[in-house]
């Protein structure tokens, strides 16, 4: 059994504790937003925020999670309205698109407990989310837009 | 406006809509045609299929080719069409087309197909959208005219209405099509029809990428989202020997076993934990469970004997000596790429002679998505579908077929979002290997490689040596040239070796193949990256020994083509080229043709002389694209393009030692990270009216010879080996 508050509803599951929390939300709870780049912690594609803070969803198990908070980008906002979603989409930001879902939720970590970031406090926070596409000018951009408006 | 988009539409749903106007695409000599639906009724069936719909609503749906991997061609493509039909963009919803190239592909080699490779869709798929989007105008503009009762040369459009000025009425396409007719025989469209450069409404213009809303909040459909019902999930271990046919980037064959597995612990993996089948393949084993994690964790613990493959005891370090060898052998088998002028002479006669070496390690597509795809059979075992994000369509659906012992029409392809391509997507391999585990446990299949398969079955850049040799007169100019390419996989070899953008009267190109077994494929510009590096490394080292600036010695002594004196022009002042740098840093610039697209690029660099790491500050690319289409999007493909190449030049090779590749996944292959942005990028578009030509790639290829052409301009010494790892800098400097 795991039960945990997903994008802040209630979930119970019938599940083994040391299953990942990737796979789980992904095929079990079908919310696929969040994506398996490596699988090792390397790349950040499937960074989730556990009460708050950014982890790396392929490398946490339910049992992680027991009792705690987990949020998605599909519990961001309920309508691509955080201001980080609406600076992604003004910037053009995603090119493919996959990495995108993680960079955003690193990036609102980033904004909860820094409202003002300098452009070299978003290059260290972000510094382990890969883009392969090389979109990683406008994240910048991206942020510093979104900062001005949270 | 829309950003779902559904596929598999049958074409009888689609022209049974709920009324309106559709226009159908039927196959011609030079790509397709429109038609109109009572024409398509009297074709046999099978030419025929929808391309445009107007519904009463005045909703169009226009059927995309363009396969989504970032580089926006999904928005490309219907956007040409909507410019001639005068469509109100906001109205316009786009659908994946089908996977039938005689309908949706472009023609190329006299061979219709829809791979979007090359950086291709834009500058294949204009001429024949601009005439598709004409016709359906035509149409609209003559059946208002008869409800008006006027001549139709009278008529005008704007986006979405047919206008009548001399009387003030105004027809919406949606009315339009509510009552209209398609004649039998759709109107010709002449070339001088078409719309002026300055009429453009959407051509040229900021429009927003429509895949782009569901990029931000987790909904946009990649392969590894689609869920069945009753779906398993398996993971495939493959030999690490590969055993590749020499062009094998060319097409698969799935039936055909390679490093085929001779025997494994089939019972233990059998008996793990939701464990439902190992399947054998013709190339590797397959592991299905009720979840990927146990599919995976099955994978993980197989123990495979495997068949010797051809790339047995290969070491990618000893075979690049190999190749300085075969360079050197006068009994090498030669493969002529140009040949010019009277090369044996003007080397002997020249006033003076230059000659170097380079060397490319292999490298790997590492497309954010490890490589995945979902198969589903019918009972009967007479139907499948497919969900693949593919640059290839037809050739996935193909190889599906091919590997479940189908016809192609009854293999249906739906298109997904690929979370990057960069020319790995185009064979369908591991489509057809999720097929043939739907086939063995009759079940709908997901199939996801790992990363560490993913990369352990790599099909990389070719590793590559090059030798180039020129040869100058007493003014200086240049008058002779050679280069010869060594290495693996034919063709790949020598994209970007030719160098139209120079006027070298004597020209010997060649190159000289091997063959090791390892596979190949694709890789962004491939071959333009090495054989970039060495002729633009060549010619900054007799601009140098000439004492002259880099840009004037393209110009006055390469005899630079009037297309390229256009961006190197360009360059130069966007750069502020000549202006001093701060302490510590220097310039290096290149240029670079792809698609028939022509880039020059210049870099400003520092480097740590402690740490041997290379910090590249600022980036200029002046492109020659011709007409753009989507002028953000096209700056966004360079820029993706540049941090592409300069994550290659800087981190990226792949090593194989006894066979097996050595690099397992992102800790030991290194990709660029935030902290190796450049502060500043720029990227300029010199304006010309011809037709749209590549850009995808044409920002990769010029940046490893800029970096090193910046180099030496720090340090004096020549970068010669890709990638410039701080450990290979640090022996040059000591060299
Ligand atoms: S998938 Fe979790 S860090 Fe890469
Ligand atoms: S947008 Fe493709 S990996 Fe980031």
């Amino acid at each position: 059994m795991a039960s945990f508050t997903l994008n802040g509803k209630p979930v119970k599951l019938a599940a083994d504790p040391k299953s990942l929390l990737l796979w789980t939300l992904r095929d079990e709870i079908g919310l696929t937003g969040t994506k398996y780049g490596c699988g090792a912690g390397l790349c950040g594609a499937c960074t989730v925020h556990v009460d708050g803070k950014a982890v790396r969803s392929c490398m946490t198990p339910l049992a992680a999670v027991e009792g705690r908070k987990v949020t998605t980008i599909e519990g961001l906002s309920p309508d691509s309205s955080h201001p980080l979603q609406k600076a992604w989409v003004e910037q053009a930001v995603p090119q493919c698109g996959y990495c995108q879902s993680g960079q955003i939720m690193k990036a609102a970590e980033l904004l909860s407990v820094n409202k003002k970031p300098t452009r070299s406090q978003i290059v260290r926070h972000m510094d382990g989310n890969i883009c392969r596409c090389g979109t990683y000018h406008r994240i910048i951009a991206a942020i510093e837009q979104a900062s001005k408006e949270v | 406006m829309t950003t779902d988009l559904q596929s598999g539409i049958s074409r009888r749903a689609f022209l049974q809509g709920a009324g309106g106007l559709a226009f159908c695409a039927a196959v011609g000599a030079d790509g397709f045609r429109l038609v109109s639906q009572a024409q398509a009724a009297t074709l046999a069936n099978t030419l025929v299929t929808p391309w445009v719909r107007i519904a009463p609503d005045g909703t169009v749906t226009i059927f995309t080719a363009g396969a989504e991997m970032g580089q926006g061609s999904m928005t490309s493509l219907p956007l040409i069409l909507a410019e001639e039909m005068d469509a109100d963009w906001n109205k316009v919803k786009l659908e994946w087309a089908p996977a039938d190239p005689r309908f949706y592909g472009y023609t190329f080699n006299n061979v219709q197909m829809m791979q979007i490779v090359g950086s291709r869709a834009v500058q294949l798929y204009y001429a024949q959208l601009r005439v598709a989007g004409a016709q359906v105008r035509k149409v609209l503009i003559a059946n208002a005219a008869q409800k008006l009762g006027v001549d139709p040369a009278t008529l005008r459009t704007e986006p979405g209405f047919v206008v009548n000025p001399a009387g003030g009425q105004r027809l919406s396409y949606g009315e339009i099509a509510a009552f209209g007719e398609i004649p039998a025989q759709l109107p010709a469209v002449d070339p001088k029809e078409l719309k002026e450069r300055k009429d453009f409404r959407l051509i040229g213009k900021q429009v927003a990428r429509r895949d782009l809303p569901a990029k931000v909040n987790g909904t946009a459909q990649y392969a590894m989202d689609v869920k069945l019902p009753g779906m398993v999930y398996a993971s495939t271990l493959h030999s690490p020997v590969h055993d590749a046919t020499p062009a094998i980037w060319n097409g698969v064959q799935p039936n055909t076993p390679s490093s085929e597995p001779e025997s494994w612990n089939d019972a233990e993996v059998k008996r793990m934990k939701g464990v439902i089948d190992v399947v054998k393949l013709p190339n590797g084993v397959a592991v299905a469970a009720d979840s990927f994690e146990r599919a995976r964790a099955g994978r993980n613990a197989l123990k495979v004997v495997w068949k010797k493959g051809k790339a047995e005891g290969f070491d990618s370090a000893r075979a690049m000596e190999d190749y300085a060898r075969v360079y050197a052998d006068p009994g090498a088998k030669v493969s002529p790429i140009e040949t010019k002028g009277d090369v044996k002479a003007v080397f002997a006669g020249a006033a003076k002679t230059f000659e170097a070496e380079f060397r490319s390690d292999y490298g790997y597509h590492a497309q954010m998505e490890p490589l995945n795809a979902v198969v589903r059979i019918n009972d009967a075992g007479d139907r499948a579908e497919v969900w693949e994000g593919s640059q290839a369509p037809d050739a996935s659906r193909k190889a599906v077929a091919q590997a479940l012992g189908l016809k192609e029409e009854q293999v249906t392809f739906n298109q997904c979002y690929m979370g990057g391509g960069f020319g790995r997507r185009s064979l369908g391999d591991y489509a057809a290997e999720c097929a043939q585990v739907a086939k063995a446990v009759r079940r709908p299949v997901k199939l996801i490689w790992t990363r560490e398969e993913d990369i352990a079955q790599g099909m990389f850049r070719p590793q590559s040596f090059q030798c180039v040799e020129a040869a100058m007169d007493a003014s200086g100019k240049v008058t002779g040239w050679k280069h010869c390419v060594v290495g693996d996989g034919e063709f790949l070899l020598q994209t970007g070796i030719r160098i139209p953008y120079y006027g070298v009267p004597n020209q010997s190109i060649e190159r000289r193949g091997v063959s090791h077994g390892v596979k190949l494929k694709h890789w962004r510009a491939v071959g333009h990256v090495f054989n970039v590096f060495a002729i633009e490394s060549m010619v900054d080292r007799m601009a140098a020994d000439q004492g002259m600036d880099p840009i004037e010695f393209r110009m006055e002594k390469m005899g630079a083509s009037p297309k390229a004196r256009k961006v190197f022009e360009a360059l130069a002042q966007m750069s502020d080229y000549k202006a001093p740098r701060p302490s510590g840093r220097a310039v290096g610039i290149s240029i670079t043709e792809r698609s028939n697209s022509l880039g020059a690029g210049a870099v400003e660099v520092s480097l740590d002389r402690k740490t041997g790491k290379i910090r590249v500050h600022k980036v200029w690319v002046a492109v020659d694209g011709g007409l753009i289409v989507q002028p953000e999007q096209a700056r966004h493909n360079v820029e993706s393009a540049i941090l592409y190449g300069l994550s290659s030049v800087l981190h990226e090779r792949v090593t194989i030692k006894n066979g097996r590749v050595e690099q397992s996944n992102f800790h030991d292959y290194k990709l660029l990270r935030m902290s190796d942005l450049p502060e500043e990028m720029h990227v300029q578009f010199v304006d010309v009216d011809t037709r749209p030509t590549g850009l995808g790639e044409i920002g990769n290829p010029f940046i490893a010879p800029a970096i090193a052409n910046a180099v030496f301009r720090l340090t004096g010494k020549r970068l010669a080996h890709l990638p410039f790892t701080p450990d290979k800098v640090l022996a040059t400097l000591k060299a």
